[in-house]
């Protein structure tokens, strides 16, 4: 029974000093960060089944273990620094999922409690927790790793499917516990001149295209599906919980970029097609530079970030030590990303711009 | 729901929250039966509070003068009926302070003083101005900045359009829907009588197109005689606001820290209009409002007409009460009202809503962390940062909040509305603009110190 009411007389009116007194809005549009992490955890579902889909249920120990350890070491730490709620936004459970789908699915089960300490620990709680890092944590823990563990962090399982020799990618599986991603393969193919078309032009087949989007080939056991992650990525831009700005300026310029170098000289790397549907590109652009915390805050910024994620990530693709560069490309620009956001902060309606002023 | 609308221009960002308009829409404006005491707060306006020209004993008469201004930004007060001034006592205000106030106990009778009406197309415009000054009239949306003085721009600015604001964006109210679609007549020819106060040739009216009837019936009841051009507004919350609505309606953009009159315009509310109507035609100062009483947790909610110094608590038993489970009672409007502690407040002319809230609907403050997702850059009309400039608030860097715009804020509450991190975003404003005040304060003094001596 609610008791805060009185009778005066014969009418029921609230007992003033029960009344709320704090400042306007007094309504909200029930808009909570738990809310926004679970949506993104469930956009992130289809790139998880297919993960274990395509590489059996190592993936799903992976993400189990990797989401257990990051959301346990929330726990402590924010036990041990005050703040015991935090693990309740699901924030570190994403941060679990996201870890996990950068991983290969057949990592040794310790990777993960380490990479779960990059990740929220050095990433996240040594900030100050949720909205202070200025770091992607899963990002962190995932380069982390790779310095770490360097050998572990590139041998990637041929997918499921892949024995079979129908396979367009079947060539490249070297048993059954190691594989190269076509962008490695490309990487090693740029150093051979006399076979690099012919390794191109395998790479950028019609067939090759489709295994690309569908994902069944190595990889990181959540980057694979192209599909899978453009699902999950249309239903947070309708809900619009990430910028458009950030995948297509990204996804845009690795094309345009990889398109012309390609152009000017095929030998120097396959086609921008190639460059779109292999490798982390739609996971990072949709999933990981799209990170609220760690990505600007105004449209125009989100474009200038995601314009320098896919510049980055086709320089180091192209030109670089590494076959891949997404990860370093997406730190890099969190690192640049308060000064973009200073340089792209709105003007207040009715001030002129600066050149009127003169 | 999507409506047609008129305009082409919108302004930047803004929130659509659910309405709830339907609560009280269809009920017709009553008249409140006659209380046993008045308690009308003297302060109700912007500017100087008036000077009391009443002492206890004295007997007064409905419409008569029981205050008069102290100053330019000023205005007089009146007495809501007939009666005796029973004690001149201290209530809590509508701002949660003290607030002086004059206690009325009615004779009954509830006569008027002699009201001395003005034929507004023969008299001169300084005649009109001069009887609305007397009537006491303030904005009514809200603001209850005194309507001569918004009529009295300095020379130097050319006024050439007048804007009525009709567009009533704020949830759950429709006092001045009633209005419209009930005595149209009257808010055109207010919209008339301050036209010619002004010498303003374009005159338009800004209704939210979520009331399509209210454009009907005011384009029927003769707004082109008056040369008034009715237009439907896109459904946007702020769109009554100021700046906004001039935005939408002319394309000007008010400078930041500029007044309308800067882009020669002046906008004027509906149920200010509608008090002016009565004001010169009929010689009625302004001693009763329309105040929309509602939310779920009143009884029967309505719209009332309600005389100056009527208790929340009297308004809330005109709608039968409220239901169990109360949270929040609000004067005004849901994103800017304020939240009352005391049954005792009574109405003032800015009174445009009494809205009672329960527990789950009420907005729950949390101050977490920023996680700069960035949808109050989305949404903020003034083109503000609001998540940053909240930082700078919390750390007390009051000059880095001046620097990024802080005092442009006009606290409509669109970002804390969707902020995921339940930062209370306004609070943290108006803190910033209490101490910024402050701080330009000190500053003008200490230079006027130095030029002092030098």
């Amino acid at each position: 029974m609610e008791t805060n009411s009185e009778v005066k007389g014969s009418m029921n009116l609230p007992k003033q000093e029960e009344l709320l007194a704090s400042v306007s809005p007094h309504i909200h549009s029930g808009a909570s960060i738990r809310k926004i992490m679970l949506t993104v955890i469930v956009a992130l579902l289809p790139a998880c089944t297919a993960g274990v889909l395509f590489f059996g249920l190592a993936a799903l120990k992976t993400i189990l273990l990797c989401v257990a350890f990051c959301v346990a070491i929330e726990w402590i730490w924010g036990r041990l620094d005050g703040r015991p709620d935090d693990w309740k936004d699901m924030s570190a459970a994403l941060t679990g999922i996201l870890l996990a789908l950068n991983l290969a699915a057949n990592v040794p089960w310790w990777i993960c409690p380490i990479g779960a300490f990059l990740a929220i620990g050095i990433g996240k709680q040594l900030y100050g927790g949720i909205g202070y890092n200025p770091f992607n944590p899963a990002l962190v823990a995932r380069v982390g790793l790779l310095i770490g563990f360097p050998k572990l962090m590139t041998t990637w399982m041929p997918s499921l499917n892949m024995s079979s020799a129908s396979h367009p990618l079947n060539q490249y599986v070297l048993d059954a516990t190691t594989c190269a991603t076509p962008l490695g393969v490309a990487k090693t193919a740029m150093t051979r001149p006399d076979t690099v078309n012919d390794v191109f032009s395998a790479l950028s087949a019609p067939e090759t295209y489709m295994v690309y989007l569908k994902g069944d080939m190595p990889g990181c056991l959540g980057e694979t599906s192209v599909i899978a992650l453009l699902l999950g990525g249309i239903l947070l831009l309708a809900l619009r919980l990430i910028k458009w700005q950030v995948p297509v300026a990204f996804i845009g310029t690795v094309a345009v970029f990889t398109g012309i170098v390609h152009y000017f000289n095929p030998a120097a790397t396959p086609g921008p097609i190639f460059h779109v549907l292999t490798g982390g590109l739609f996971l990072g652009a949709f999933f990981m530079a799209t990170d609220m915390v760690t990505s600007p805050m105004t449209n125009r910024g989100a474009l200038v970030f995601g314009a320098g994620c896919g510049l980055i990530t086709t320089l180091i693709r192209v030109w670089g030590g590494y076959p891949e560069g997404v990860s370093f490309s997406i730190l890099i620009m969190n690192a640049l990303t308060p000064m973009i956001d200073r340089y792209t902060a709105h003007r207040p309606f009715g001030t002129r711009k600066k050149t009127e002023e003169k | 729901m999507n409506f047609a609308h008129d305009n082409h221009i919108y302004f930047y960002g803004g929130i659509h929250p659910d309405d709830s308009k339907a609560l009280s829409a269809s009920e017709a404006i009553k008249d409140a039966p006659l209380l046993d005491k008045y308690t009308v707060i003297v302060g109700q306006n912007i500017g100087a509070p008036p000077k009391l020209l009443v002492k206890k004993g004295d007997t007064v008469k409905k419409g008569q003068k029981i205050a008069e201004p102290a100053g330019f930004v000023s205005v007089p007060l009146h007495s809501p009926t007939s009666g005796t001034v029973s004690a001149l006592t201290d209530i809590v205000g509508v701002f949660g302070t003290m607030a002086s106030a004059v206690e009325i106990t009615p004779d009954g009778k509830d006569e008027f003083c002699e009201l001395q009406k003005l034929d507004w197309e023969t008299a001169t415009p300084e005649q009109v101005l001069a009887k609305i000054a007397d009537a006491g009239l303030v904005g009514m949306g809200g603001a209850a900045f005194p309507t001569a003085v918004k009529l009295s721009p300095p020379k130097t600015k050319k006024i050439d359009v007048l804007i009525i604001n009709g567009a009533e964006c704020e949830p759950y109210l429709t006092a001045d829907y009633r209005l419209m679609i009930e005595t149209p007549e009257r808010v055109l020819r207010g919209a008339a009588i301050f036209a010619k106060v002004l010498g303003v040739k374009t005159i338009m009216v800004g209704v939210e197109a979520n009331k399509p009837d209210a454009v009907e019936k005011l384009r029927n009841a003769g707004a082109d005689k008056f040369g008034i051009e009715v237009k439907s507004l896109r459904v946007r919350y702020p769109q009554g606001a100021e700046k906004q609505l001039i935005y939408a309606l002319t394309g000007r953009k008010v400078p930041a820290g500029g007044l309308p009159m800067d882009v020669g315009c002046v906008v004027q509310n509906v149920g200010t209009c509608a008090a002016a109507a009565d004001a010169v035609c009929e010689g009625k100062p302004l001693i009763e409002r329309v105040t929309t009483v509602t939310g779920s947790k009143v009884a029967r909610p309505g719209n009332w007409r309600l005389r100056l110094g009527t208790p929340i608590s009297k308004a809330l038993e005109l709608c039968g009460g409220c239901k169990d489970g109360v949270a929040k009672i609000v004067s005004g409007g849901p994103m800017m009202g304020l939240a009352q502690i005391s049954l005792d407040t009574t109405i003032m002319k800015s009174s445009s809503g009494i809205l009672v809230l329960g527990r789950d609907e009420v907005a729950q403050y949390a101050n977490q962390p920023c996680i700069r997702c960035g949808k109050c850059v989305d949404t903020c009309p003034m083109e503000l940062m609001p998540g940053p400039l909240s930082l700078y608030v919390e750390n007390e860097r009051f000059d880095l909040a001046e620097k990024e715009h802080a005092m442009d804020c006009m606290e409509c509450g669109s970002c804390a509305f969707v902020c995921p991190s339940r930062r209370p975003l306004v609070q943290h404003f108006k803190r910033a603009k209490a101490e910024i005040g402050a701080m330009r304060k000190a500053r003008a003094a200490g230079a006027a110190a130095k030029g002092g001596k030098g």
